[in-house]
């Protein structure tokens, strides 16, 4: 049985020293349980009709009531805050080096967290696509299309965005193999698309915003959900998606934090949250959510929602993130190289 | 304004010829409906987009609710607090000398010299858990960062001076002589505080406090890095609106940004309202400073 996770009272003192005290108590009724889900930008929705069913599932079975809070931002970022402190009780975040960060630096879960769930810990995957406006008035149908001269591209920055990155390796592994492997050919080919870039967002959410909302930009690199979800959001007559010849299987992670859920007694509920992805229910959540589920039925249910593509994978094309990372992300790697703002 | 109650034909030699006077006040005025009538009737006409039932939904959210919550508490801890604070500060200058005021009078500014940004992360490096004072706070079940108290913290230090450099002047202006014509004619320490020096520094304590209420309840960036984002728990008003607005929820965000726009727009209204006694105030006590000389 799980044990309870203290709630913060809100009631305070007038003395702020006192109030801090004070605040990390408090009393807990009921089975109450309040699990901290920090994620990365595009999952907002995918999570909030997740964390609801969820809820009704658990309360059923054990008769707990269960809140699930979310916080989103880049990827990076929201690592680097539960490297901090941020008490997340599962991460869900962009990108596996992301949480093997969290590993590195702060050693809140084991490091063979990846094997401890069905699919290398990722119930749903992606892939890098580019939304244009209707019409497609300037004609970009692959990557090449990017890098013609007064194309202005918009993607986040690869420092914090998980999803940024996932478009760096897109668009790298697409002019690698153009150019037979030649890498410095393909550093300049991605060198030529960053130029193209008027915004770097700190989050994929707020490229998307920049691209939907201030209309700046001809091309979005996306994930596929966020530019689906932005088509059904703003409507069919507004963008249109483009499927590059080549892109990138991305694999969106999910792992409980074994460190905080000691502490909050929470182990329990947080592996359950997590495998409930890998459900039926939660596998068609994802599709609505425009995920590619992994559960096979659920996937040729939406087949006609994804369509095929040839798609790179970062274990076999990169050598998987421990590598990738450091090579192409860290300090004075390949996009320190070729990225220079207004340059 | 000039000739008031005859007209006159012919304008006198002193007046700006009245093209200059128009292009004058027509650039004013453009530039003010610019930069600002202009995007403060947008804040409402977007938050007002979806109707008005909309508008009073986005704002009973839950979520929203939490929000304004936090931010009114955080303001009710900040303001009192840098109010104190203020008080003696400037109480200590005005009326003391001792080594290191001039030290102390920089000191007090560091927090509007600092991008709030790197005053957030300088709270995130000292409390964090990766720092030994964050770890100790923590192993004793203390939540600073990303939790309540540190948003309390990184406003208490955005809005540390504002209260302080407004009161400092005033005090050093009326002086010190009522004071000490109240200890002579007996009163106490507490007495002649609250009889003498507090009614005489009133309003520009109450500006100073509206000041401090403002920019307590519009902090971003400090906040922002502190936050953690935890919807419902740790998103002052400000941070929820960009929350908001990523989440494509423009209408709502606007909402809630017109209640910001209206706090300050009362914020200016008070201030308006406050400078006019400020200074009169002011003055009088110079008028009186100089009969007592003569």
């Amino acid at each position: 049985m799980f044990g309870r996770r203290l709630k913060l009272t809100h009631t305070l003192g007038a003395i702020a020293v006192a109030a801090s005290v004070v605040l990390g108590v408090g009393a807990a009724h009921g089975a109450q349980v309040t699990l901290l889900n920090v994620s990365y930008d595009p999952t907002r929705e995918l999570y909030e009709s997740i964390n609801a069913q969820f809820a009704k599932d658990w309360k059923a079975k054990t008769g707990d009531d269960v809140t699930i809070n979310q916080s989103h931002g880049g990827s990076g970022k929201q690592a680097r805050a539960v490297i901090d402190g941020l008490e997340a009780d599962v991460v869900t975040l962009g990108l596996a080096g992301d949480i093997d960060a969290i590993v590195e630096k702060a050693n809140l879960l084991p490091s063979n967290w990846q094997s401890r769930l069905p699919d290398n810990s990722c119930p749903y995957t992606s892939t890098i696509v580019l939304l244009v406006r209707k019409g497609n008035p300037k004609k970009i149908h692959d990557w090449d299309d990017l890098v013609k001269p007064g194309i202005s591209v918009i993607t986040p920055n690869p420092k914090a965005s998980g999803g940024a990155r996932w478009n760096f390796l897109a668009a790298w592994g697409y002019a690698l193999k153009r150019n037979g492997g030649d890498e410095a050919k393909a550093a300049a080919f991605v060198k030529v698309l960053y130029k193209n870039v008027p915004v770097l967002d700190s989050g994929a959410r707020g490229s998307t915003t920049t691209f939907v909302e201030r209309e700046i930009g001809d091309v979005l690199i996306a994930w596929e959900n966020e530019a689906r979800m932005a088509i059904k959001l703003f409507g069919a007559d507004k963008f249109e998606v483009v499927y590059p010849s080549l892109s990138i299987l991305a694999e969106p992670p999910v792992a409980w934090v074994d460190k905080v859920d000691r502490g909050h007694g929470t182990a329990a509920v947080s592996k359950a949250y997590l495998e409930f992805l890998y459900t039926p229910a939660g596998q068609e959540m994802i599709a609505q959510n425009f995920f590619r589920p992994r559960d096979k039925a659920v996937a040729a249910k939406y087949a006609s929602q994804f369509p095929s593509m040839s798609l790179l994978t970062i274990d076999s094309d990169f050598g998987g993130w421990k590598k990738a990372q450091p090579k192409f992300f860290g300090d004075g790697g390949v996009f320190d190289k070729i990225y220079q703002p207004g340059g | 304004m000039a000739g008031q109650p005859q007209r006159e034909p012919k304008r006198p030699g002193t007046a700006d010829p009245p093209m200059v006077r128009i292009a004058l006040i027509a650039i004013a005025l453009a530039f003010l409906a610019l930069f600002l009538f202009i995007p403060v009737i947008a804040v409402f006409a977007e938050a007002l987009q979806k109707g008005i039932g909309a508008y009073f939904a986005a704002i009973a959210d839950p979520e929203a609710r939490a929000a304004i919550r936090l931010t009114l508490m955080t303001a009710a801890i900040a303001v009192p607090l840098n109010v104190t604070f203020g008080i003696a500060a400037s109480w200590a200058i005005a009326r003391f000398d001792f080594p290191g005021k001039q030290t102390l009078l920089t000191l007090i500014d560091i927090p509007f010299s600092v991008s709030p940004v790197i005053s957030g992360m300088l709270f995130v490096l000292l409390l964090g858990v990766r720092a030994p004072l964050g770890g100790f706070l923590a192993a004793h079940g203390i939540k600073v960062i990303f939790a309540e108290p540190g948003i309390v913290l990184a406003t208490i230090f955005v809005t540390f001076p504002l209260a302080a450099r407004e009161l400092i002047p005033i005090m050093q202006a009326v002086g010190s002589e009522e004071e000490e014509a109240a200890i002579v004619l007996g009163a106490g320490g507490w007495q002649m505080f609250f009889r003498v020096t507090l009614p005489n520094v009133k309003w520009g304590l109450l500006y100073g406090l509206v000041l401090c209420n403002a920019r307590a309840m519009g902090e971003f960036g400090a906040v922002s890095v502190v936050s953690g984002h935890i919807r419902g728990h740790t998103n002052t008003m400000p941070l929820y609106v960009e929350i908001l607005y990523n989440d494509y929820q423009f209408a709502a965000a606007f909402a809630v940004s017109s209640l910001l726009t209206l706090l300050a727009i009362a914020t200016l209204i008070a201030k308006r309202f406050l400078e006019r006694r400020v200074v009169p105030a002011k003055q009088e006590q110079d008028n009186l400073a100089v009969k007592v000389a003569a």
